[in-house]
């Protein structure tokens, strides 16, 4: 998520990110392909590419995969070379020491979310990547969007199940280095006929894995633009090219701001954005004043707004400096139907926040 | 003159099919991210489990893991056409129809045909295809939606000549997304694989730098998601069953109606852009309006012209168009909004020099007054990234 108010980095940030870069040059690169559900096509994926960084001459094992693949994936698998796991029982685990002495450049785990057996160094495959990663060994992986611990409340939501052996959020929000997502409609769905007593439970199945899909989506695209802004403040740029639409909606003592505030999360949503409120604060408010501010703070906040007080002469200047900060892409402004010199603020409001906010579109909203 | 736009929806807001077959789409956000590849691979799974998919056009670039992917897939012969003494290469519609397979593998959906051929634009041609009930896959790139022209602009600095129209995307029935990491994409520019040498060192220069490739992946995979979400409210209008709770009751109560405003001045067509894609994300229904003076008041021949080419520009993303006739623009916007219960009127902002030197331009502040109950939307050109000092 960005912050409210993205500046430029501290002398302190500064450092960390070079530590944290030299960390990562020692260390081997983590790729993960992301994938919605089974049978979408992680698997070949990964393996596939495996196949073609060989044929550049990359020395790339295989050192986890899954129990069966079809055909096509099998004949990629057979003409990789693999170290092989330590079966325990039913379960079976990455034999990290033998894959950290033959130390491949790339070494493939097809299948993270694995609990190890009892007994094993680790208890969780990610933490065996961990360990391999840090011996200099790239890894390139697939997880399912399931897994993931962050999205958990959103996956039960949608399927009403919650993953038993989840991935901690920070290793793919922090440890790993790429990722790619693995799209396609489910198994077969878009060309094949639903039998006739299946229409119905076919249709709530395809709508469960559509809404997995975009989740699965969006979580790259969440990826995407933390790189994205990390890569503008390491090259000194603060200014955002507005791919996320970030909304802003300014509120006031004077009029109840619920609807805008609601259309403004309405839109955030649609857009997928961010949503922020603001308030500039102004002197001597009566109580009545009071009493509509607190209810449009609280609206917004209830609303999931980033709530800013903002304190200024100029309200106009004082939004448009925020907006400008916070890399705001649609400002919202109720204008009021009253006269008088309410009318003649707002209208000023308005007016000025027309002229002046360059690159931000204004929504001028009844109240 | 007649000012009333007939409610029906059937114009703007038609995301259903445009023909009996089935058209899949897959999304990259630049070449070389494994579109054709990966579509070709799914064409040879289907061939596995005995459907009937030939290859309408395929573009090689000369990619030998690509060409590798068409092993054992029929493949339609190309017509050859000669203009201005080169010969090219066409997909031969009229030979897939005689083939008539069940799928057939179009490359390539915003090429544009040689001029002289049968139709203008490949999409023109697959659109062929379906409405004869044969399914379609397809790829192009996120640069190549008809309402992100103006955006992919301010991020690329290119303007691309070669669109497909937001609603031949709506009608598919699938978008995928092809997904790749820009590393690996600057690493198969940097080899090669993509464009030969040349045309590589110059597509470093445009598409092919890093923020810029970061900033078309993310655009591409939000509008892959966009496009599920999409579906996902059709299928369930359509089943009419309620599986998510959340689904759209309420909304439609409140269907938003929206007023694009166009002027001759050439930000008109972004206006238009973004409002057809405003009206997309919304599920809005859209119309542009433009308001000239009476006849032989002020009203010059080019500033009709403009109207015009901005109106047909708006009818061809499938929104209702029209010109209304009046002295005093802010007063006739609002007054035909009000009357077609419009619920957001859309117009540029003004540029930032000429704000309050030239004639009329009180027009956004008295639009606003006079709207009072209708939201008014001021868009903004958006600006272009400044270029990083160094890459």
């Amino acid at each position: 998520m960005r912050k409210a108010s993205p500046q430029r980095p501290t002398p302190e940030q500064l450092l960390a990110q070079i530590e944290l870069e030299e960390r990562r040059a020692r260390r081997g690169r983590l790729k993960v392909f992301l994938g919605y559900a089974g049978g979408v096509g992680k698997s070949f994926q990964m393996l596939d590419e495996a196949r073609r960084r060989r044929q550049r001459g990359e020395d790339v094992i295989v050192c986890a995969l899954q129990p069966e693949y079809p055909p096509e994936v099998q004949a990629i698998v057979q003409k990789l070379e693999a170290i092989p796991t330590l079966k325990i029982g039913d379960s079976e685990a990455i034999d990290v020491d033998a894959v950290i002495r033959r130390h491949p450049q790339v070494a493939l785990i097809d299948g993270l979310a694995y609990q190890n057996p009892p007994g094993s160094p680790n208890a969780y495959r990610w933490q065996d990547v961990h360990q391999l990663l840090d011996a200099g060994i790239s890894i390139v992986t697939t997880i399912n969007l399931q897994y993931l611990e962050k999205l958990q409340d959103e996956v039960e939501r949608i399927t009403g199940n919650r993953a038993s052996c989840t991935i901690p959020t920070g290793f793919l929000d922090r440890t790993a280095d790429e990722i790619v997502v693995v799209d396609a409609p489910a198994k077969d769905g878009l060309w094949r006929e639903p039998l006739p007593g299946e229409r119905f439970s076919a249709l709530a199945e395809a709508h469960k894995l559509s809404r997995l899909r975009e989740l699965a989506l969006l979580a790259a695209a969440s990826v995407v633009d933390r790189q994205l802004e990390s890569y503008l403040r390491s090259h000194g740029m603060d200014q955002p090219w507005g791919v996320q639409e970030r909304i802003l909606v300014c509120v006031g003592s004077r009029a109840n701001a619920a609807q805008m505030l609601e259309s403004g999360r309405r839109n955030a949503d649609r857009f997928q954005g961010e949503f922020y409120a603001i308030y500039v604060q102004e002197s001597a408010l009566s109580s009545q004043e009071q009493e509509v501010l607190k209810r449009n703070l609280d609206h917004a906040r209830e609303l999931g707004a980033q709530v800013e007080i903002r304190s200024g002469f100029d309200n106009a200047e004082a939004i448009l400096k925020f907006a400008k900060q916070a890399g705001i892409t649609q400002i919202f402004v109720g204008h009021s139907t009253r006269h008088g010199v309410h009318t003649r603020i707002w209208g000023t409001l308005v007016e000025r926040l027309i002229r002046s906010a360059e690159g931000i579109d204004v929504v001028v909203y009844p109240q | 003159m007649s000012s009333s736009i007939p409610n029906s929806t059937d114009l703007s807001t038609s995301h259903s099919r445009t023909g009996l077959g089935r058209l899949q789409v897959f999304l990259g956000y630049a070449a070389g991210v494994g579109k054709t590849y990966r579509m070709l691979e799914e064409a040879q799974q289907l061939k596995r489990q005995g459907k009937d998919v030939v290859v309408g056009y395929f573009e090689s670039h000369g990619r030998k893991d690509t060409i590798g992917r068409t092993a054992g897939l029929e493949m339609i012969p190309t017509k050859t056409i000669s203009y201005r003494g080169v010969m090219l290469q066409e997909m031969d519609t009229e030979a897939i129809l005689k083939r008539r397979p069940a799928i057939c593998v179009v490359d390539e959906l915003a090429h544009t045909n040689v001029p002289g051929s049968e139709r203008c634009k490949r999409w023109e041609d697959v659109q062929v295809l379906l409405d004869l009930g044969i399914d379609v896959m397809t790829n192009m790139n996120i640069q190549h939606l008809e309402s992100l022209n103006d955006h992919i602009f301010h991020i690329t600095g290119v303007r691309v000549r070669e669109t497909v129209p937001d609603w031949l995307v709506k009608s598919a029935s699938d978008v995928v997304m092809v997904d790749a990491t820009t590393e690996a994409l600057m690493n198969r520019l940097k080899r090669g694989v993509i464009y030969t040498p040349e045309k590589a060192q110059r597509a470093l220069e445009n598409f092919f730098k890093e923020s810029t490739l970061v900033s078309l992946r993310e655009l591409a995979l939000r509008q892959a998601a966009h496009e599920l979400d999409v579906r996902g409210a059709t299928e369930i209008a359509e089943g009419g069953t309620d599986i998510s709770p959340a689904s759209s009751v309420e909304e439609k109560e409140i269907r938003d109606r929206i007023l694009i405003y166009v002027t001759p001045d050439p930000s008109s067509a972004m206006v238009i852009r973004r409002g057809r894609r405003m009206a997309d994300y919304l599920g809005a229904d859209c119309f542009a309006v433009s308001v000239l003076a009476p006849r032989g008041d002020h009203r010059t021949d080019e500033r009709v012209d403009a109207v015009e080419t901005h109106l047909n520009f708006a009818r061809n993303l499938h929104i209702e168009a029209r010109i209304l006739e009046g002295n005093d623009p802010a007063e006739t916007i609002v007054d035909f909004a009000r009357r077609n219960r419009i619920t957001q009127i859309l117009l540029s902002r003004p540029k930032h020099r000429t704000w309050g030197l030239l004639l009329g331009t009180d027009m956004i502040p008295r639009i606003v007054r006079n709207a009072k109950d209708i939201r008014v939307i001021v868009l903004a050109e958006r600006r272009r990234q400044h270029q990083p000092s160094a890459i």
